[in-house]
């Protein structure tokens, strides 16, 4: 790792005018992601501003019909907060399955979303339930936020605030992981909201998450494992690695979409 | 150089430190506690598993700067008085290791994991619960069983609580 000054603000504010000051800064949220890529001198910042002390970036509330998350809320107070697993037990199932035990006590949703790596988990649970990416600038719907591999549409020193996830009716996540990493080979959130369903995919596209829009179609109008029958995913556009093919992605969503959906049904 | 002050095992330690220092490497080489190891670097092997204000964290993928104030726990702080902690004593009962490389980040994640899971926990859950550490020698079958084992007496044993 390069050398870099550290700095520790206490609030969101402070951390946001700290990064328009100091030249070649980075936000340092849970560092399950940064840190080793600091380590490997793939990335080599001047600075980093440690989040880890911005009280006012953290916690779980209900407000209205939507649960508020604050970016700095780890894996594990979201896997274990009593309103997430009350209104959308299908985050907290997510939350739960992130990584391994240590990993969740430090991980945070906001460094996940901002990160927008192509297998992580929340990305699609932010897709699938319509989420609002909260920046210290702007309110950001998650179909837009998601802009390609580890891209968003985050601007220079724009800091992830809290995000917004509307409660829906019915919603559920399954991972076909990868056994040493516990990374998503495929992973699929599916919800249900009023009449629309929607459906998200991680770990299998090119370009990072995605919505299948002929599965939600078909879930829209028959929200039950059997209204997908007779699809298939094409395999154009979906990842080919030492894990899996394409073809065998395309495969893994259709089987995880049905899981996701029975799974959602059984609660 | 910055400074951090942190309370380790019940003693409060400070160092002039260099920014990018990991917390194991505070650990391990401002303050000699060698228990805690770095198996792979890359947060995926549990070698170097501590507990950071009570839960387990991977000191090889935490900057010592951010925790400033925190009560950190390593290896060498679970006996009390010349006593193994009753994990301890369960690894040594039931042969739960063989090199010992893994053993103190599996011994630091059994006991976070009792503290969460509480001590009767089944084979499923401690094996599901040990995602995060790897053990290259023991196909993990004894780990398992001497996790069961020191959580069971972790629930007699007064000192367990005393430990964090």
């Amino acid at each position: 790792m390069y050398a870099f000054t550290y700095h520790r603000p206490e609030t969101a504010r402070k951390a946001t005018n700290l990064v328009a000051k100091v030249e070649d800064a980075k936000f340092l949220a849970g560092g399950m992601t940064l840190l080793p890529t600091m380590k490997q001198r793939l990335a080599a910042p001047t600075a980093l501003i440690d989040l880890s002390t911005a009280e006012d970036l953290r916690g779980v509330e209900l407000k209205g019909r939507n649960i508020v998350i604050g970016a700095m809320t780890r894996h594990f107070d979201v896997a274990n907060s009593q309103i997430v697993k009350e209104k959308i037990p299908a985050l907290a199932d997510l939350a739960g399955m992130i990584g391994d035990p240590a990993v969740r006590h430090r991980g945070t949703i906001g460094g996940s979303v901002a990160n927008n790596d192509p297998a992580a988990d929340y990305p699609s649970a932010c897709m699938a339930l319509n989420a609002t990416i909260i920046t210290n600038k702007r309110k950001i719907p998650a179909d837009e936020f998601f802009v390609g591999l580890f891209e968003t549409a985050l601007e220079e020193g724009e800091l992830i605030v809290k995000i917004s996830f509307p409660i829906p009716s019915k919603a559920a996540y399954e991972k076909f992981r990868n056994p040493a990493s516990r990374y998503a080979i495929v992973g699929v959130f599916v919800a249900k909201k009023g009449s629309v369903a929607r459906v998200a995919v991680t770990g299998a596209g090119s370009g990072g998450v995605f919505r299948p829009n002929r599965l939600e179609a078909a879930l829209t109008a028959k929200f039950h494992p059997k209204g997908l029958d007779g699809l298939s995913f094409p395999a154009e556009g979906l990842n080919t690695d030492i894990h899996a093919d394409a073809e065998y992605r395309a495969h893994l969503i259709m089987v995880m979409t049905r899981r996701a959906v029975a799974k959602a049904l059984a609660k | 150089m910055p400074k951090v002050s942190m309370v380790v095992n019940g003693n409060k330690v400070s160092g002039d430190i260099d920014s990018r220092t990991l917390l194991v490497q505070f650990l391990r080489e401002e303050l000699r506690l060698t228990g805690t190891h770095v198996g792979c670097d890359t947060s995926q092997c549990g070698c170097c598993v501590v507990h950071v204000n009570g839960s387990s964290l991977k000191s090889c993928t935490v900057l010592a700067m951010s925790l400033e104030g925190a009560n950190v726990v390593t290896i060498e702080g679970l006996a009390q008085d010349g006593k193994l902690h009753p994990m301890q004593e369960a690894f040594r009962e039931n042969h739960g290791l063989q090199c010992g490389f893994c053993t103190p980040g599996m011994i630091m994640a059994a006991v976070d994991m009792v503290n969460r899971k509480g001590s009767n926990m089944d084979e499923a859950t401690i094996r599901h619960e040990l995602e995060g550490n790897i053990c290259r020698c023991t196909g993990y079958h004894n780990i398992v069983k001497a996790i069961a084992d020191g959580a069971r007496n972790m629930a007699v044993a007064p000192q367990a609580a005393a430990a964090e």
